[in-house]
């Protein structure tokens, strides 16, 4: 009995080990192969590299490349990752706060209409939206294609309805007493929110944050439509797509492009590991 | 009165920049969408597109390239769902029992979630074309030395089929975990006590225990993989091509790709716009009759 569960064990033991063997394969053909030249990657796609600097002059030959443009591509990525992931939260928390505590027949209407964003797929919108971007820059000359602020501006109208969904089921769980007693002290609406409420809404914050990081530094239809492959601005996948798509490949520099890509998402991810995976799987739930 | 200005004010101030910005990008284009299916828009500046009812929409249904196109995403879906959940529970399985460094392997199986669909498409596209037939080569196994994988239209799409599980199990394992870790241990002792098998045991108490799990995750791969376009962009690009009825259409341009493709590869705005508006509809009508189901089969367990 006892040796049959040991032998249980060690075999459920060796399945993981060898599954996990699996996972991890493509990663590490990634790395060995990112330390190639085009010759070497042809011919042997499988065995280490011959010596591992040619990782650096790869690296490099990314870097400085003028038409890859992969500095300013992660400059690009940063920006608009950051100041995204702000403004999706801060607005969505300031309008489901007011949705929650302004009990009206408007109030319930306007959640509602940021509910129906959640089933609404990227596709049925993507064409007139690019279109009403033409228009209004010649109507107004305010350019929202092809603009850093325009694509920001983009992600906060697709990310607030999970954003605003997920405050307004949160702050419905906040005592109204709290701010009832600062009104009483003389706190002003906007104080009570930001004094009070916003540092309150902290966890729900890193939640929203931690799904939309990965969601919008990954993304690549949407840019590629707001800021179109090969133009002024790129993002990291826009940038990728752009000379993986062009020429003979080279998979040689793919393979390192790939490899500075994904290497800062899973640094991340070793660094916050507990926070991404709770914040990603109670995402879905809700 | 005075104050219930002020709070007036307050209300619309803070509304304002979520609900402007969501109105813009997503509920106007919306609505622009369902007037422009019915028009022969093209989307050139100064151009006043003109109404043709339901013409869009009826052409649609009699096009090969779309019909083709729905079959296989209709496929790659189905096929999807299931190797999902599989690989998925199984992972969950083995890392909620008592083996070593379990933490460790759960992370493992999450990384590949973390990578962009466009990344991981190019990994696998250098995997089938040059990493496979070079393990073939290593042990002499003709097969997998000539196995040309993304040139035949079947292999393509299991192909696929595989690097999307790859991507996405880890993350369903999660949901998995979370619920496992929610099954009474004391109910499987007992149930241990009184002679229940590993089976027995699986199917009696732990699957219906995870009931509410289901739903979830068969929604969540259900909408993900019939929405999928970015593995696909740098995995085929929609390649290799193949016959249908008589006409040549692309293997694994499913229907995210084909809208995409009918608007801006030939240039058909509005026709492609008609499409994204039945990709919309038949994804709300096969998503919800599936959480109904699910829900229904739940209170059953």
């Amino acid at each position: 009995m006892k040796s049959k569960k040991k032998f249980v064990k060690w075999s459920l033991t060796f399945i993981t080990l060898l599954l996990f063997l699996i996972t991890i394969f493509p990663f590490f053909i990634v790395v060995i192969n990112s330390a190639k030249s085009s010759l070497e990657i042809i011919t042997d796609p499988i065995s280490f590299p011959q010596k591992w600097s040619q990782l650096f002059t790869n690296i490099k030959t990314i870097w400085t490349s003028p038409s890859v443009k992969y500095a300013s591509s992660v400059y690009n990525s940063v920006i608009i990752t950051v100041f995204s992931l702000i403004f999706i939260s801060v607005f969505s928390a300031m309008a489901a706060w007011v949705l929650v505590r302004r009990k009206s027949r408007s109030s319930t209407i306007i959640f509602l209409i940021f509910i129906s964003g959640l089933i609404i797929p990227f596709q049925v919108v993507m064409f007139p939206l690019v279109s009403l971007f033409r228009n209004i820059y010649e109507v107004s000359g305010v350019k929202m294609l092809r603009t850093l602020y325009g694509m920001i501006f983009t992600y906060i109208g697709f990310g607030a309805p999970l954003a605003v969904f997920m405050f307004h089921g949160f702050i419905k769980s906040i005592p109204f007493e709290l701010e009832e007693a600062a009104l009483i002290d003389g706190c002003s609406k906007p104080q009570i929110f930001f004094m009070i409420i916003l540092p309150i809404l902290k966890p729900i914050f890193v939640t929203i944050s931690i799904l939309n990081a990965i969601w919008i530094w990954n993304d690549f239809l949407l840019p590629s439509l707001i800021l179109g492959i090969g133009q002024d601005v790129q993002t990291i996948p826009l940038a990728i797509a752009g000379f993986a798509g062009s020429f003979v490949k080279k998979w040689d520099l793919i393979m390192t492009a790939v490899l500075m890509a994904a290497a800062p998402i899973v640094v991340g991810f070793i660094i916050g590991q507990k926070h991404i995976i709770k914040g990603m799987v109670s995402g879905s739930i809700k | 009165m005075k104050k219930q200005a002020k709070d007036k004010l307050v209300f619309w101030l803070f509304l304002a920049p979520a609900l402007i910005s969501f109105i813009v990008v997503v509920i106007l284009p919306f609505f622009m969408g369902l007037y422009y299916s019915m028009t022969d828009w093209t989307a050139i500046a100064g151009v006043k597109p003109n109404w043709v009812g339901l013409n869009n929409y009826k052409s649609m249904f009699s096009n090969l390239a779309f019909q083709y196109s729905f079959i296989r995403t209709f496929i790659f879906t189905l096929i999807s769902v299931i190797s999902i959940n599989l690989v998925s529970l199984t992972f969950a399985f083995l890392v909620t029992r008592e083996i070593k460094f379990k933490n460790f392997y759960r992370a493992g199986f999450f990384v590949p979630n973390l990578i962009g669909g466009l990344v991981l498409g190019y990994i696998w596209q250098f995997i089938f074309k040059s990493v496979i037939p070079a393990i073939g080569g290593l042990f002499g196994i003709n097969f997998l030395e000539e196995l040309l994988l993304l040139a035949d239209p079947t292999l393509t799409l299991f192909g696929l089929i595989l690097a999307f599980t790859w991507q996405y199990a880890g993350y369903i394992m999660m949901i998995y975990v979370a619920a496992l870790l929610n099954v009474p241990q004391e109910l499987l002792e007992a149930s241990e006590i009184d002679g229940a098998n590993f089976w027995q045991k699986l199917w009696n108490i732990t699957i219906p225990m995870i009931a509410q799990a289901f739903t979830i995750t068969s929604f969540l791969t259900l909408v993900t993989s019939f929405k999928q376009y970015d593995i696909i962009v740098a995995l085929t690009n929609g390649g290799p091509t193949d016959i249908y009825q008589g006409t040549v259409v692309n293997s694994t341009e499913l229907l995210a790709m084909h809208i995409y493709n009918v608007a801006f590869k030939y240039n058909n705005m509005a026709e492609g716009q008609a499409r994204a508006i039945i990709f919309f509809l038949v994804l709300s009508v096969v998503s919800i009759a599936q959480v109904y189901y699910n829900k229904k089969k739940e209170v059953e367990m």
